[in-house]
């Protein structure tokens, strides 16, 4: 529902980025969004296309990298990868856990052609 | 000649900036701030009146209240005597941190002690924007399914407390309170539940606790940061 507002902001820092090198074109972008973002990818492809369109610009490819849900067991510390849901911690099987990372929404990187 | 630059910046910077702004004047002004969070017809704004039939007059406590339409939540709202102030979104699904440093700017910083920011009914959307909170609280009705947690991790995964509404109805609807608080564990295991009725006023003492343990805690915070 909110991804249009996202994708206004990917595109707006996108270009802002590929503006600080003189006469370069942006070509892509890379964006990585956490599991439990609430970001659907569909939903931010289909915004950035017609954001892209509306901003006149040239299409730039979006490319999304969803990461996986991290968390670290609070009784020994190991650090776990889980799928959206927490699970007990794979070595001493505690539910004891923290959340480290996967809600993340981050401009990763820009691709300009110079 | 194409070359990738790294830039590693959040999607949302600028509410991020704005909600670290606001984090400071919270902290300087000793405010709580509590980001309340659910579907529509949860019943976050009666959680709200009966919470602030709870204070008294001397109590410093406001409520910002996120609607896409209408006044109506704030005029309910706004009997308790305590300052109360809408923010019509119009279309937008959620409350960005912009729209809460605007909707501050009326308030002296060190005249709220607490601050309530009832959000659009959304389960989705709001998740994502930081508007400066020490929490998020999570609302679950009992009308509502148990498999809300897992169908929306985000907000679940985020909240610090879950307040479930509407319990007085509890023995007339097929909601299982035990599955809704292992759903809900299972997204979040620290999450903090409570459950509570805005008719029989089961539940108020905890959730009153609550506010006052946090407080506590709060001010504690601010005054080793000596601000």
């Amino acid at each position: 529902m909110h991804e249009v507002g996202i994708a206004s902001e990917i595109l707006r820092a996108s270009h802002a980025e590929a503006a600080r090198r003189p006469g370069a074109r942006l070509v892509a972008v890379t964006v990585r969004i956490g599991v439990l973002a609430g970001v659907d990818a569909d939903a931010l492809r289909f915004a950035w296309d017609v954001m892209s369109e509306q901003a006149d610009y040239d299409p730039v490819t979006l490319q999304i990298e969803m990461m996986p849900r991290r968390n670290r067991c609070l009784e020994c510390g190991r650090e776990f990868v889980t799928e959206m849901y927490s699970e007990p911690c794979p070595d001493c099987s505690s539910e004891n856990s923290t959340l480290l990372s996967g809600d993340e929404m981050q401009l990763a990187s820009v691709e300009v052609e110079e | 000649m194409t070359t990738v630059v790294p830039v590693e910046k959040k999607v949302l910077n600028e509410n991020q900036r704005i909600a670290e702004e606001l984090r400071q004047r919270y902290a300087k002004g000793g405010t709580l701030c509590l980001n309340i969070i659910s579907s529509p017809g949860s019943g976050k704004t009666t959680l709200l009146e009966k919470t602030l039939a709870g204070f008294s007059a001397q109590d410093k406590v406001a409520v910002l209240t996120g609607d896409l339409q209408t006044e109506n939540d704030a005029r309910r709202l706004a009997r308790y005597g305590f300052p109360v102030q809408q923010i019509v979104t119009g279309t937008v699904c959620h409350l960005d941190s912009r729209m809460i440093e605007r909707a501050l700017e009326p308030w002296a910083s060190n005249e709220i002690d607490l601050l309530f920011i009832e959000n659009v009914g959304n389960l989705v959307c709001p998740s994502s924007y930081d508007l400066g909170e020490e929490a998020k609280i999570v609302v679950l009705s009992v009308t509502e399914g148990e498999d809300k947690p897992l169908k929306y991790p985000s907000i679940f995964s985020k909240a610090a407390l879950m307040i479930v509404t509407k319990m007085d109805l509890l023995p007339y609807v097929p909601f299982n309170l035990e599955q809704a608080k292992a759903n809900a564990r299972q997204v979040h295991p620290g999450i903090e539940i409570i459950e509570v009725s805005c008719q029989t006023g089961q539940g108020f003492d905890r959730w009153q606790q609550w506010l006052t343990d946090r407080r506590l805690a709060a001010r504690e915070r601010f005054a080793c940061a000596g601000v």
